[in-house]
């Protein structure tokens, strides 16, 4: 039942197997220290240089710019739900927003080990303020949420947070509408994650923007 | 006045009482929360349970980094348990438990692998963008060579299984549910949860991405149902889609109210933001079936359903929960009797540490809901485990199954890294934990200073690896527990204080041919000693009957116990008329009634 694809299998100096194996190794491990410089050099500019994609990788360049953009996406979620406690959010909703914080937080992990493991650059959590992804915050919708207080900060975090997710959302669809993207196991699990939980926070930020309304 | 009262019914639903008040947990206490590190030598934590034995994935199944060749869930026929896997799925015989024996490890890429087994045949879940009809590697480079919907196999030769039919569906599978026909044995269906949006018609005709969840042609919100015919599992094919989530996009408002704010009422004109989705779930995560008592419980996002199956191809919802603390309705699991489910929550999608000390309690555990006569659901506590697990370990409350204790709720189930728990939930407002068993995390914490690795190989393991439980259930006397990374776990109860050695010997009577957790089979116990022994138990732990009587009746057991026939069957009788009289002075009533029709069936079954 095992069956070998050309793909998997086709390796450069295929004829030599283990010379084959460590030159992939050796490239990994530069790769590595080549994007923990670069990492290093590029933290809070502008997004990622040139992508490229091993010979023999599952994944693509839109997976890469996916989980790329994903981490400035979740970091201005985090940002806009530490806003919550500082401006007297109901307690509902300072507990959904604690929940966005601690959930996007552990993703953020998992998409930079993705990269890192991936050979590839892995932005960090001030990449927001510099990489505009579907569904953030304009400069004047954070200045809204920014000078908001009690009730109307509560309508203000739900209404642009379910924006937030809905651009999410926006992200995983355009993923896999691009050719031959999320068929790495990684980034398909994560991707299909990320519209589960996004759906359901969606209807959660809903029922509770409605009762809001009836106040 | 419907409306009125929908609208109260809903707030309700939403306005949780604060049940957390006993919980101030997960602490860093327990013994779980300081173990050490390791693939596998990490250390052990146990309670109320021993290890039989623990056993290595296949090697076939074993030579990935990330989730490509992860261990998914388990299903249980005669002696084979079937281990789903990202790549393919391991035949296990289990006829030794300390010595489990793989009979054949099959490579089929096909993410995620939830197993299912139904007589000769093995289900699959598939859902993964790389799944491709021929199972290979590599991914799908054409549309056309894509799989996502279910597998079927043919398992009769266990160490030869064949691919008989891929069942494409427009969302894949994530997982599924089998329900038997109710009345034709040749026939079964096969809920199908996918957690996709719908393919493109290009790549299966048919599918549709709408929004209006009462639009028959939409893909979304539908429950896809497949049906099988048994002897002809090549001719199986999707036959409807069950809309059992109309309804729930729109909260209710009070009557000749506008809505304000965002939502599906938001002000026209209002063209800032993207055009609203609707609120409910478009589909379940998981469902559960329990065909005994006619009904589904689906864990589904923002929604716990129940659901009227009396008719597998039109499902019926009956009722809907929602819960803002409740992360993500995930799995769910009946009490015996069919009056209270148990769902639970997997916040961070299982691939994260929400078992912190600093993790919420509310959320990433269980909640207990109760099942009224009019069928409509209450609810009632969480449960989270109540040891605080390091960073490095994936945590979040996962897959499990009832423990066949007589006259108690306890279900088993997988944490990941969090490890196997035991919850009793008898009560369902006094959730408690009875055993458990964890291991230290596979990776060390990051703070600790790792050498470098060896090789590319090695170092894919020293961060984020993803492992733990999957999924731990109880079948024919020892708890199996398939672990992501580390292969495959089998454990045994212990007597302690929580469980009695006769509870457990009670347990150990059931026995199941098949079982397949999301299909739940109705527990009936066998007359015996260790049943009735098991009531007596409990009635003497939690004082439900004056102990000098319990003390004369665990007399009187013995003495039965030590005669035969029909000398056996009178002291069985006379025993049980003393316990009737008992009843009507019993602080627990309803176990002593349970008691002394066990001695009855007892004396009955006495030749």
């Amino acid at each position: 039942m095992f069956h070998r694809s050309a793909t998997a299998t086709r390796v450069m100096y295929s004829r030599n197997p283990s010379f084959a194996a460590a030159l992939a190794a050796l490239t990994l491990l530069l790769a590595s220290a080549a994007t923990g410089r670069a990492q290093d050099s590029t933290a809070g500019m502008h997004g990622h240089g040139h992508i490229t994609v091993p010979e023999g990788a599952l994944y693509t360049v839109a997976d890469v710019k996916f989980m790329q953009g994903m981490i400035a996406h979740h970091a201005q979620a985090i940002h806009m739900s530490r806003l919550a406690e500082a401006r007297g959010a109901n307690p509902r909703i300072l507990r959904l927003a604690i929940k966005i914080d601690q959930s996007q937080v552990a993703e953020i992990r998992i998409m930079q080990e993705w990269l890192r493991a991936s050979g590839q650059f892995a932005p960090d959590t001030s990449s927001w303020r510099t990489m505009a992804m579907a569904g953030m915050l304009t400069e004047a919708q954070l200045a809204e949420l920014d000078a908001a207080t009690g009730v109307a900060f509560d309508r203000a975090f739900l209404t642009l947070m379910i924006q937030h997710h809905e651009g999410a959302l926006q992200m995983v669809e355009d993923l896999f509408a691009a050719p031959r993207a999320g068929q790495e196991v990684d980034v398909n699990v994560f991707a299909n994650d990320v519209v589960t939980v996004q759906t359901a926070e969606i209807g959660v930020m809903r029922q509770m923007l409605y009762e809001l309304s009836d106040r | 006045m419907l409306l009125a009262r929908r609208v109260f019914a809903l707030a309700a639903s939403l306005l949780v009482p604060a049940l957390l008040a006993a919980q101030t947990y997960p602490t860093n206490k327990d013994p779980r929360s300081r173990l050490a590190a390791g693939r596998h030598d990490a250390e052990i934590a146990i309670q109320n349970m021993r290890l039989v034995s623990a056993t290595p994935k296949a090697a076939v199944h074993d030579s990935a980094r990330g989730l490509a060749f992860i261990n998914s869930d388990l299903a249980f026929r005669g002696r084979y348990v079937y281990q789903g896997n990202f790549a393919g799925f391991t035949i296990w015989d289990v006829s030794d438990p300390a010595a489990p024996r793989i009979v054949s490890a099959v490579s089929c890429i096909t993410s995620q692998g939830d197993p299912s087994i139904y007589g000769n045949l093995l289900f699959l879940s598939a859902e993964g963008a790389g799944n491709r009809n021929d199972c290979a590697k590599g991914g799908v480079q054409d549309p056309k060579d894509h799989m996502a919907g279910v597998r079927i196999y043919d398992v009769s030769d266990p160490a030869n299984p064949r691919l008989v039919k891929n069942v494409q569906t427009c969302k894949g599978s994530h997982t599924h549910t089998i329900v038997p026909h109710p009345r034709d044995d040749g026939v079964i269906y096969i809920y199908v949860s996918g957690s996709q949006g719908a393919r493109p018609e290009t790549e299966l005709a048919g599918c549709t991405n709408g929004t209006d969840p009462a639009d028959e042609t939409n893909s979304l919100y539908r429950l896809d149902v497949i049906r099988v015919p048994l002897g002809n599992p090549e001719r199986a094919e999707v036959v409807t889609g069950a809309r059992i989530f109309t309804g729930l996009d729109a909260a209710p408002r009070a009557a000749g109210r506008p809505a304000r704010g965002g939502g599906r009422g938001r002000a026209a004109g209002d063209s800032t933001l993207p055009a609203p989705r609707p609120t409910g779930p478009r589909n379940c995560h998981d469902v559960t079936a329990y065909p005994a008592v006619g009904l589904l419980a689906g864990a589904c996002g923002s929604y716990g359903l129940l659901v009227d199956i009396s008719n597998p191809e039109r499902p019926v919802r009956l009722d809907a929960k929602a819960d803002t603390n409740f992360s993500l309705w995930h799995t769910a699991v009946f009490s015996n009797d069919g009056r209270k489910i148990v769902f639970t929550d997997e916040w961070g999608g299982g691939t994260s540490p929400m078992c912190q000390a600093s993790s919420m309690m509310e959320m990433g555990g269980n909640t207990i809901l109760s099942i009224d006569r009019e069928r409509k659901l209450t609810q009632h506590a969480y449960f989270k485990i109540p040891a605080a697990q390091t960073a490095e370990e994936n945590c979040v409350s996962h897959n499990g199954g009832l423990i066949p204790v007589p006259g108690r709720d306890i279900m088993v189930q997988g944490w990941y890294q969090g490890g196997v728990s035991v919850m009793e939930f008898t009560d369902p407002d006094r959730p408690q934990e009875l055993a458990y068993f964890d291991r230290g995390s596979i990776d060390p914490p990051a703070d600790v200073d790792v050498p470098a690795p060896p090789s590319a190989a090695e170092g894919r393991r020293s961060r984020g690896t993803i492992g733990g439980s999957w999924g731990a259930y109880y079948w024919n006397g020892y708890i199996y527990s398939s672990e992501l990374d580390r292969g495959f776990d089998i454990l045994e109860l212990e007597p302690s204080e929580h469980l009695s050695k006769n509870e457990i010997e009670a347990a150990k009577l059931v026995k199941l041919e098949q079982y397949n957790p999301q299909m739940q089979p109705k527990l009936e116990w066998p007359a015996a000693f260790p049943v009735v022994r098991s009531y007596l138990d409990q009635l003497v732990r939690w004082n439900g009957l004056a102990a000098e009587r319990t003390t004369a009746i665990a007399g009187a057991l013995d003495a039965a116990e030590r005669q035969t026939g029909r000398d056996r069957r009178n002291t069985l009788h006379a025993l049980a008329r003393e316990v009737d009289r008992d009843v009507s002075g019993a602080k627990d009533a309803e176990r002593v009634k349970a008691m002394s029709a066990a001695i009855k069936a007892l004396a009955n079954a006495t030749r």
